[in-house]
């Protein structure tokens, strides 16, 4: 099988290109309502569009949804609520015409590799949300697509089930020979278990790249909030800084640091050890985020409404050319 | 406790205590008539018999052939965009305000000796359906198939479209899905719809004794039998009604959880 050629568009929602290689697993992010979903839903068929998905020679937009071998996990799973986990998975081989027996071995084993093996018999009510998801993961690659298309497959879960998920997920996605599409608006999902990124802003593509071009160039600042970096557009060149590299004052600075602004706190966040302050500056200046460590923060007396500055060293910043022109 | 909103006005409880009145007294005074000391005697009798029968077999029958071609009906109400649609549903519930006798009526028009389809029928296959068993099953099936087509597109419709979609991506086609998704969820409100239906057909007079006529044995169902032995033997009639009356309250029962759980 060869790479994925997709040019579609939905009407009103979004207008997307996606160039991937066999093997390849893409990260669409964005914010709520960019037309992430539609994008993946229009080239699985559930939602119409015009233009056209290529893969491996053929054009899926022209087929019906079943005959695309397009598997699709959706946000909220969509098991079906009838049949247990076995029947869920082994679902997709017997739809297309293999034997019960040897449906619900297939089943069985992918189950097994989901870390599910031991919830065969338990109808999706009986199922936790991170349980769910795995069956549906399961589900989905158990019908052997050729292209694997994953809808916030996160979202909804607790924080810890999530990291333990997609530790696995991105095992399972390594292993998978087809291409991948997972739709998220968490970053670390993009920078973890993606090898490619597609940006999606206002219905169209913004960025595309690796992470780690993605995570140290970000097209737009929202990008850049999402990958935790610090944006700053000048006339001629942006800055892009580590939220580390931003140090508060309770006071303005003493000397002169040419990178300073003052402003008033937006918001305060944990963030790992550290937490995470969102500073909105005075003038209309960027919103900059910092992370401070806790004894900091309470020397500080960091609070939202309490008015600070922030520095950033020359030296920690990366400076290029502005080419959104 | 006093209702913060106040007290529920008179002239809201009286007729209310009015509607629940009437629907109470028949059924009591019914009750209360049946001659008790007879009824053993009337419900052994031949006539009951044959009739009690005869409604159970076609309202049966008219119910397994109102879920072969409602069901699929119903689906296409439910999950098909077409013009016209909304029409078709309207076309579904003209039984439904249609005086059964009015059925009868149209039934024998179009299936009967020299209708429009019962003419070349007959000339094709010797078979006529007026004041046959069969016809019988036609007329219940003609005033139940709305009760059917309109619960099970309500099913339909709560089980949720994405499944189906869900199917399709596995490889599903829509028949498989339909089959081993959609029916299967929507299943609860398919029984009730089947169980309307075959309620409605118990109780169908008109369009029947029309239709089909009175036959002992071939096309007299209960409300028939009913109807002539008010002129004959009224106490008969009250013991018969009071089978009716157990009937339609099993029914009732087992809807139970269906309707009078609503809160």
């Amino acid at each position: 099988m060869s790479g994925l050629e997709v040019d579609l568009q939905v009407p009103g929602r979004v207008h997307a290109q996606v160039h991937a290689e066999a093997g390849d697993v893409v990260a669409v992010i964005g914010p709520n309502g960019a037309g992430k979903s539609s994008l993946v839903k229009a080239i699985a068929g559930t939602v119409p569009a015009t233009g056209s998905v290529l893969l491996g020679g053929r054009d899926l937009a022209t087929l019906p949804i079943r005959e695309r071998r397009v598997g699709l996990v959706f946000q909220d799973q969509l098991l079906f609520p009838h049949l247990d986990a076995l029947r869920n998975v082994a679902y997709g081989p017997r739809a297309r015409g293999v034997a019960r027996a040897t449906a619900y071995e297939v089943a069985r084993s992918w189950l097994e590799r989901v870390g599910a093996g031991d919830l065969a018999d338990r109808r999706p009510g009986e199922l936790s949300g991170g349980q769910a998801q795995r069956v549906a993961i399961a589900r989905a690659l158990a019908s052997d697509p050729d292209l694997l298309l994953l809808d916030e497959p996160m979202s909804g879960l607790d924080v810890g089930v999530a990291i333990g998920l997609r530790l696995e997920l991105s095992c399972h996605l390594a292993e998978y020979a087809g291409i991948t599409l997972l739709v998220t608006h968490d970053a670390i999902d993009a920078l973890t278990v993606a090898n490619r990124v597609l940006v999606i802003e206002d219905g169209q593509v913004v960025q595309s790249g690796t992470p780690a071009e993605v995570a140290q160039h970000p097209a737009t600042d929202h990008v850049a909030r999402l990958v935790g970096l610090n944006v700053v557009r000048g006339p001629d060149r942006t800055l892009t800084f580590a939220p580390s590299a931003v140090a508060l004052w309770a006071h303005e600075p003493v000397g002169s640091p040419r990178l300073r602004w003052s402003g008033e706190v937006a918001q305060v966040t944990g963030h790992g050890a550290a937490l995470r302050v969102v500073v909105r500056t005075d003038g209309g200046g960027p919103e900059l985020i910092a992370d401070v460590t806790p004894a900091a923060a309470t020397e500080l007396g960091l609070a939202p409404g309490r008015v600070v500055w922030a520095t950033v060293k020359e030296t920690s910043v990366q400076s290029f050319t502005d080419r959104s022109g | 406790m006093k209702d913060p909103l106040g007290r529920p006005p008179a002239r809201l409880l009286v007729p209310a205590a009015l509607a629940t009145l009437l629907l109470l007294v028949p059924l009591v005074a019914l009750v209360v008539s049946t001659p008790w000391s007879l009824l053993g005697e009337q419900l052994a009798s031949r006539d009951l018999r044959l009739a009690l029968w005869l409604s159970v077999l076609t309202a049966t029958v008219a119910m397994l052939v109102c879920l072969v071609i409602g069901l699929p009906l119903a689906w296409v109400l439910a999950r098909l965009e077409f013009p016209g649609r909304g029409l078709l549903r309207a076309l579904v519930t003209v039984p439904l305000v249609l005086p059964p006798v009015a059925a009868g009526v149209a039934l024998m028009a179009a299936f009967g000796r020299n209708g429009l389809v019962g003419a070349p029928l007959r000339e094709l296959t010797g078979l006529t359906l007026p004041y046959s068993t069969a016809g019988v099953v036609l007329a219940h099936t003609f005033v139940s198939l709305p009760f059917v087509v309109l619960a099970i597109e309500g099913a339909l419709r709560s089980a949720r479209k994405e499944y189906d979609a869900a199917a399709a991506t596995l490889g599903a086609t829509r028949w498989w899905a339909f089959r081993t998704v959609t029916v299967p969820l929507a299943m609860p409100g398919i029984l009730a719809g089947m169980m309307l239906g075959w309620a409605r057909s118990i109780g169908e007079f008109g369009a029947t004794i029309t239709f089909a006529g009175n036959y002992p044995g071939t096309t007299q169902t209960m409300p028939s039998l009913i109807y002539v032995s008010m002129n004959s033997n009224p106490e008969a009639a009250r013991s018969l009604a009071l089978v009716l009356l157990v009937f339609s309250v099993a029914v009732l029962v087992l809807l139970r959880d269906r309707w009078l759980a609503t809160p």
